[in-house]
């Protein structure tokens, strides 16, 4: 494909990026002032033959990241993403939000990969909510944060001025949801009721199968 | 005899068996079985399934929910332990940089190998698979024909347990009657996509997968098996009894602490090691076979890697089975004044016709399987349906444009959810979030397919492995170099299974996730990545073009032998490892006659 006439908005959406306010540089330079590396976090992974058998709890294997603001805002788009309703509850109950600081602490490239992006995320997402809201995204009303997760629902169709933040929203909508999603109560909530020793196995009810059209 | 935890091995033994995985395990099992005085030597640690196997965690309890790491590469509860893509300090190397011309090696240094985590889809080769060359002019022939191997199919299949239907289609061979354990019943997807591919000519049969669907006849499995010997009935009767049958849940890719499913560690070990002719030796790294001064094996060079000592141990007969690029190093590595290219490789060969699976895979979104009841389907842990090639006769009268076929393994269900369950929603929701992100999850979960193909490879003469000249291991042993190319046959079936699994997806009336790959380079997986690597030292009927003959005995050394898949001459679309295994009792049976004649 010729790259000889680049749009406009190519030029645009480059300068956008990500626009750090004071207030979001602060939180970066204060994590930097206790010695963690936004890029690559300093510890050991859990090695090649890590035990099967324990249950670990975030920060287990490895030391973990947020400060107190970035935690407050990471629990809170967590719930704006996956909140409580008539069938369970939200994420941030089920501590999804320490999950995400896990993974973005973990020493192996694809996690440290996100590390960068979702900090500097959740420092965005302040900025903007002060921008538009005067108040931190935490202490935005319902309809406040909808309104500005809204603009960064769908990557494809977000404005050039939101397209790195809705690529954020996705990245941190995806682990929100593999975080929910693998707890007891995510997964009952999507119906599996699997995981449990069984005499047989018998395939489908009559009942899936009439809904299938295969009786 | 049990395992060397002293780490003192026996001044000799009959034979030497270096491997542990399918091919060392069913070696180690027929020798000792008929008395013969064997020495295991496994790379890796001890690794006990019954007491190790994460079966009821979920990936909740995992960090990272259980995503995989360069350090548990297929994620966190894959049974495989030290190893992996990498293995620290033994690395392998590529003579190009070209990310297509390259191989990756699957290792696993851990007791069984990669028994402990493989699909356990256990397909028969058939007769058309071990005489491609005579068929269609491309590859090699073996010098075995699907009759030499078809007992030997029945007992392993009899020994393991293996589920699944005899359909009587065609290279698709029936096993014996009585042999095969009833296969589970099909999922809503598979029986959805059963139904859905019969339209367009595809069939939708049983997988055959070593999971123990019931339990094993243990009162006449073992009489079956080792007629007249009556102390390897009672062990084998004992060891038939000590598995379970599946419990219909958990991935069988942990393992299974019940023994339901076929690892070596669970099913081949503990009778041999209850007949007292067996040791095991872990963490011993081989270096090299050593010779007499008349050309004859005496026994193996290994390092211990608890203390880094190099010792010495002695047997009558040498077999490796430690994978087949792990054999072909092996056999390279030992260099003599008699042997200066590498024992048994007077031919040249040894290294040459290395081969994979050709895989390439494609999903859809099948909205007739949206909010189905709740259903519980775990099953068997791993596939309960596949596709076995099916157009012989549309390839036989031209109308295809590649030789070979493919079969294809899907996945569909209401499996356990996990990381990816509700990511990357968006094609489908337009990026919904809150209450209606909770509703979109539910309705899409379970609702998912993913077809994948596992075809045959001709082997090229771009495809092969050799010493590289300057790399060596921690342990100062020199790393194989690979080279790769897919040849034009490989991508031309990768183009045409994109091409199926969309017809497939659009047949059940669902979406496919991205179109068919216009360029087929793009899609296919990178050689080694099935992790389905034979050959390296094939066998044949000519000394002077092969390395073993129809038993696996080298030509050169005829105390020598290979029991993995080295000695393969084709890679068919059936994965290795039954083959495998029937292969190895096979030898191993040659090899106890040559025994007793006197002849090794």
């Amino acid at each position: 494909m010729s790259t000889s006439i680049l749009p406009p908005r190519m030029d645009r959406r480059t300068a956008i990026k990500w626009m750090l306010t004071a207030a979001a540089a602060a939180a970066v330079l204060e994590r930097d002032a206790v010695g963690a590396d936004p890029a690559m976090p300093a510890a050991k992974g859990y090695g090649t033959d890590p035990d099967l058998l324990k249950d670990y709890k975030p920060g287990a294997a490895w030391p973990l990241t947020f400060n107190e603001t970035e935690r407050a805002t990471a629990a809170a788009l967590c719930d704006v993403i996956i909140p409580a309703d008539a069938k369970s509850p939200s994420a941030a109950s089920l501590g999804v939000h320490d999950f995400i600081d896990e993974w973005i602490s973990a020493p192996y490239a694809e996690q440290a990969a996100d590390r960068k992006p979702i900090l500097e995320g959740l420092a965005w997402l302040n900025t903007e909510s002060q921008r538009r809201f005067q108040n931190d995204f935490v202490s935005l009303i319902a309809s406040q944060q909808n309104a500005l997760c809204s603009d960064l629902a769908y990557a494809p169709i977000a404005k050039p001025e939101f397209m790195t933040a809705a690529q954020f929203f996705k990245k941190f909508r995806d682990l929100t949801a593999g975080g929910f999603y693998t707890t007891p109560v995510g997964m009952k909530d999507l119906g599996y009721i699997g995981n449990v020793p069984r005499a047989s196995f018998a395939g489908p009810t009559s009942e899936v199968l009439k809904k299938l059209g295969l009786v | 005899m049990p395992f060397l935890t002293n780490r003192k091995t026996q001044p000799s033994y009959d034979v030497i068996v270096v491997g542990s995985g399918a091919a060392g395990g069913q070696t180690a099992y027929t020798l000792t079985m008929a008395g013969a005085k064997v020495l295991m030597v496994e790379a890796g640690r001890n690794y006990d399934p019954v007491k190790e196997t994460p079966m009821f965690q979920t990936d909740g309890q995992a960090p990272l929910r259980g995503a995989g790491t360069p350090d548990k590469d297929l994620g966190f509860y894959d049974s495989t332990v030290d190893g992996g893509w990498k293995v620290p300090g033994e690395p392998f190397t590529n003579a190009s940089s070209d990310p297509k011309r390259q191989f990756t090696w699957w290792r696993a240094r851990m007791l069984g190998g990669r028994t402990n985590h493989w699909g356990r889809i256990s397909l028969r080769n058939g007769p058309y698979d071990f005489k491609g060359h005579s068929r269609d002019g491309l590859g090699l022939d073996w010098p075995i024909t699907y009759d030499d191997v078809a007992p030997y199919y029945d007992k392993v299949e009899m020994l393991v347990g293996i589920y699944g239907n005899n359909d009587g289609l065609e290279n698709t061979p029936n096993s014996s009657p009585g042999v095969l354990l009833p296969p589970p019943a099909m999922r809503a997807g598979e029986l959805l996509a059963q139904k859905k591919s019969q339209p367009l000519g595809i069939p939708v049969i049983s997988a055959h997968r070593a999971v123990l669907s019931v339990k094993q006849d243990a009162d006449n499995i073992p009489a079956k098996l080792h007629p007249g010997n009556h102390r390897a009935q009672r062990i084998l009767a004992e060891a038939m009894r000590a598995r379970a049958a599946c419990f219909w849940a958990t991935d069988c890719g942990r393992g299974c602490s019940i023994k339901a499913n076929y690892q070596s560690p669970t099913v081949h070990l503990p009778p041999a090691l209850a007949t007292d002719n067996l040791d095991i030796l872990t963490d011993a790294m081989v270096r090299e076979v050593t010779l007499d001064e008349n050309g004859k094996a005496t026994g193996i060079t290994y390092i211990d890697r608890v203390t880094g000592e190099e010792r010495h141990v002695s047997a009558r007969v040498v077999v490796l089975a430690a994978s087949s690029c792990e054999t072909v190093r092996i056999l390279l590595n030992s260099k003599s004044p008699r042997f200066p290219q590498g024992v048994a490789n007077s031919s040249g060969v040894v290294g040459k016709y290395i081969m994979d699976t050709v895989a390439t895979s494609l999903g859809g979104q099948i909205p007739a399987l949206e909010n189905l009841p709740l259903a519980n389907e775990d099953g068997a842990g791993g596939i309960h349906t596949y596709v076995p090639w099916w157009l012989y006769s549309e390839q036989h009268a031209g109308k295809l444009d590649f030789p070979r076929g493919y079969h294809i393994e899907f996945g569909t269900g209401r499996r356990m959810p996990g990381l990816g369950t509700a990511a990357g929603l968006e094609w489908l929701t337009g990026g919904s979030f809150g209450r209606s992100f909770k509703e979109d999850a539910r309705r899409y979960y379970g609702s998912f397919i993913s077809f994948g193909g596992r075809g045959d490879m001709i082997p090229n003469e771009d495809c092969f492995c050799e010493l590289d000249p300057t790399v060596k291991d921690k342990w100062g042993i020199p790393v194989l170099r690979f080279h790769w190319k897919w040849s034009d046959y490989e991508l031309r079936q990768t183009a045409h299974q994109q091409k199926t699994f969309a017809a497939m997806i659009e047949a059940m009336g669902g979406k496919v996730r991205t179109p068919p790959a216009a360029d087929p380079s793009t899609v296919i997986r990178p050689g080694g990545n099935v992790k389905h690597e034979v050959g390296g030292a094939r066998m044949g009927d000519d000394p002077k073009t092969s390395v073993t003959n129809a038993f696996g005995q080298t030509w050169d050394v005829k105390n020598l032998f290979l029991t993995d898949a080295a000695p393969f001459c084709s890679n068919a679309d059936k994965n290795p490892t039954l083959t495998i295994m029937a292969l190895a009792w096979r030898a191993s049976d040659y090899l106890l006659e040559e025994l007793r004649k006197g002849n090794l």
